[in-house]
């Protein structure tokens, strides 16, 4: 038997180190050390019900175990064989409770294939990750193909880089491989800078050989002998997973001179981003490994032609390496089987906002919005009404419940006005202005612009100035023609992706919610009565019974009011801050 | 406040040679020098830019590019409790915003600032990849999940004797 506790950053952060200690005293105080097996692995994906507690064989999947459930656990279904029901999964549509996660509807329509490891073996341990035919695809590589041999079933598979663009993975090895050059770099991009975006956290620190061995397969390809990962100096954890399983890749010689015999030698060191967005562009990330500014140039050169020290470079993302070894080693068929007639495969996406089942999903591609928002992540949370939801991160856009029932591949949502992006997956409900949101992600482009453009570092600026003045109420017609005009200025004049897609999430708030823009132009309003220069803050005379908790606790004593008598609201005073109709307990204060 | 003068002790320009070295004084290397050099100081200040700029023998300016380009570098230092509040997406609409409002107001700074006692700073970060948690706040390496702004004070008062 084995129990499995989720050593991601979410459960960890809830104590996931500590599940495991009384997890294992209590085995021991059993007498069951020897017998039970206490693993922490890497995410299961369900992070709103986290710490994740999984027995094995029989799946049982336990929801936000806390440590001193674990002697319970231990008393009860290890030594007895009797599940725990309180910390079973309940299914909120039928009120039952779950017990096989195999059932749950966080997971039935999921295909693991990127995140085929994570949550079932310990990441820091090598020989897991070979019992689940780890290296045998870099092995099938060496000894039995050409490095073209091994190129075309990549092509062929119909693999698409999974950080944003959606190049064909082949096509790009391709293109390194007969590139000649006496070195060539193979670089994983780990600098995942999407917001509400953690898949390629979750699979460093889940399954980083599966990486490791994908890299080793690209040099094989392109005939490089040097791997580099450009990783977040912000992950601790999953730096750390890395260099252990470096490490244990080197020991095992699978890594180093002469793999496996062969006269192929690859070795992986790593590079650490220090946070800029921009870097996640790869002639930026390139900069930024030397040791410069992370400024994207213009392409050509490509960097397969001419990228890291000038050398012929190939850069793919965390997740598109992730599904290379399960492609060699099942075919080119079998994964081409998997999604709609352009995206092959499937898509990690890490669900959030407010939804019921926040977490990370991996799903085939041509799965429908409303599959995804309704039953996989569960609806909206507090029974409230969906608006909209956001993908592809600042680069993408907002879509709405017209989009619902469109089948989710990279052109599909690059026609919808949006575009796949890392696979942040952000949803919002009637309480959401869309104008603040488009505004946030302004907010973050501003911010993260390199400069080097002046489309993006001033347009940029002006779109941001501009959502500013509409949310406080002050903006005008010719904004919202300004807003879309500019925003298609920056789209075309922009030098690098990051530019040319920032103003997504104005357009994209612009054609789904135009009404939303009218009303706080028009009526001075905010609908979702999110804009707080555009609400008040008023008391119901009739509703006041002159308790004195709003006066009491307001923070800067904006309320006055005699006792037992109705209050009043100095608007001239008031921040805003909504501490008021916290403390009211006869609903007599709203927002108007 | 970056006015300030830093001067900085022999043994401590031997440290920054140090770690210049332990990179073979590699301008390639400049990123991972600065990591090294922050993680031992805490934070860069300009005369500490200037010993690493004559060490990897690159301008002074090049060095400040850098660590004014990456959010991670800071040229001030952080309290003994360094807050961030995570801005990122997932964080912004459950609320991190109120959340940050209230840390503001609680603690009378501004995001980037540090207490004037030197015990907290107040810093915004993007993604923790704990978005089941949002909204987060991170207290040095301690991560506080489904942060309301009435649990601000009770969060504060943990640090506060």
């Amino acid at each position: 038997m084995h129990l499995l506790v989720c050593g991601g950053t979410g459960c960890r952060a809830s104590s996931s180190d500590a599940i495991v200690e009384s997890l294992k005293s209590e085995l021991a105080a059993n007498g069951l050390e020897n017998d039970v097996q206490v693993i922490m692995t890497g995410c299961f994906g369900f992070c709103e019900k986290g710490p994740i507690v999984k027995v094995l064989p029989d799946n049982t999947f336990y929801t936000q175990v806390k440590p001193e459930d674990a002697a319970e656990i231990v008393r009860e279904h290890v030594v007895k064989g009797r599940k725990v029901a309180r910390l079973l999964y309940t299914d909120p549509a039928k009120n039952e409770h779950v017990s096989d996660s195999k059932h749950m509807g966080f997971y039935r329509k999921q295909i693991r294939i990127a995140l085929r490891n994570c949550g079932f073996i310990n990441p820091e341990n090598i020989d897991e990750y070979i019992a689940r035919d780890g290296y045998q695809a870099i092995g099938k590589a060496i000894t039995e193909m050409d490095p073209q041999q091994t190129i075309d079933i990549i092509k062929k598979s119909g693999l698409r880089g999974r950080g944003g663009g959606g190049f064909p993975t082949g096509l790009k090895w391709e293109i390194a491989s007969k590139n000649k050059a006496d070195q060539k770099y193979v670089v994983c991009n780990a600098d995942e800078g999407d917001p509400g975006a953690f898949m390629d956290r979750s699979i460093l620190e889940g399954d980083p050989h599966s990486v490791i061995e994908a890299m080793s397969i690209c040099g094989y390809c392109i005939g490089a002998s040097k791997g580099l990962v450009y990783i977040r100096a912000e992950y601790p954890l999953a730096i750390k997973r890395l260099k252990v399983a470096i490490d244990q890749a080197r020991e095992y010689g699978l890594l180093g001179n002469n793999i496996l015999g062969s006269n192929f030698s690859f070795d992986i060191e790593l590079r650490y981003g220090a946070g800029a967005f921009v870097c996640g562009e790869e002639t930026a990330l390139i900069h930024s490994m030397e040791g410069l500014r992370g400024e994207p140039t213009v392409k050509p050169p490509f960097p397969a032609e001419s990228g890291y020290l000038g050398k012929p470079t190939n850069v793919n993302n965390v997740e598109t390496f992730a599904n290379v070894p399960v492609i060699i080693l099942k075919g080119a068929d079998w994964y081409s089987s998997i999604g709609t007639e352009k995206s092959k495969g499937t898509k990690v996406f890490a669900l959030a906002g407010k939804i019921n089942n926040v977490g990370l999903i991996e799903v085939p591609m041509g799965i429908t919005l409303r599959e995804v928002i309704f039953e996989i992540g569960g609806g909206i949370k507090n029974g409230k009404k969906f608006k909209a939801v956001q993908t592809g991160g600042p680069s993408g856009g907002c879509l709405t419940e017209k989009h619902l029932d469109t089948p989710i591949d990279f052109d599909n949502l690059i026609a919808a006005g949006s575009m796949m992006g890392s696979g942040g997956m952000i949803v919002m409900d009637e309480d959401d202005c869309m104008v603040a949101v488009a505004k946030f992600y302004l907010d973050f482009t501003v911010e993260e612009s390199c400069g080097k453009c002046s489309p993006c570092r001033i347009g940029n600026k002006r779109l941001y100035e501009t959502l500013e003045k509409i949310t406080k109420g002050e903006g005008t017609m010719e904004d919202l023609d300004r807003l879309r005009n500019l925003s298609q200025v920056i789209k075309d004049t922009a030098l690098c992706g990051l530019g040319q897609t920032s103003p997504n999430p104005v357009l994209s708030t612009l054609d789904n919610f135009y009404h939303e823009y009218l009303a706080h132009v028009n009526d001075r309003k905010c609908p979702a009565g999110q804009c707080k220069s555009l609400m008040q803050y008023v008391i119901d005379p009739e509703a006041c019974v002159g308790c004195t908790a709003c006066a009491r606790n307001c923070p800067v004593n904006a309320i006055s009011g005699e006792r037992k008598k109705p209050h009043e609201i100095d608007t001239a005073i008031c921040i805003k801050c909504g501490a008021c109709i916290e403390k009211c307990k006869f609903n007599a204060i709203s927002i108007q | 406040m970056s006015h300030i003068k830093v001067e900085l002790k022999p043994e401590q320009i031997a440290k920054i040679q140090e770690i210049c070295k332990s990179f073979k004084n590699d301008a390639g290397e400049l990123i991972n020098v600065l990591h090294k050099t922050q993680e031992t100081f805490g934070y860069l200040p300009a005369e500490v830019q200037e010993v690493i700029a004559a060490n990897l023998n690159i301008s002074v300016a090049k060095v400040y590019g850098v660590v004014t380009f990456y959010s991670f570098f800071t040229m001030l230092p952080k309290g003994k409790h360094p807050i961030s509040v995570c801005t990122g997406t997932a964080c912004y609409v459950r609320g991190a915003e109120k959340v940050l409002d209230e840390f503001k107001r609680v603690l009378n700074i501004k995001v980037g600032e540090t207490t004037p006692d030197g015990k907290f700073s107040l810093s915004c970060l993007r993604c923790v990849g704990a978005c089941g948690l949002a909204p987060v706040v991170l207290i040095g390496e301690k991560v506080y999940g489904r942060v309301s702004p009435d649990g601000v004070k009770d969060i504060i008062k943990e640090y506060e004797e």
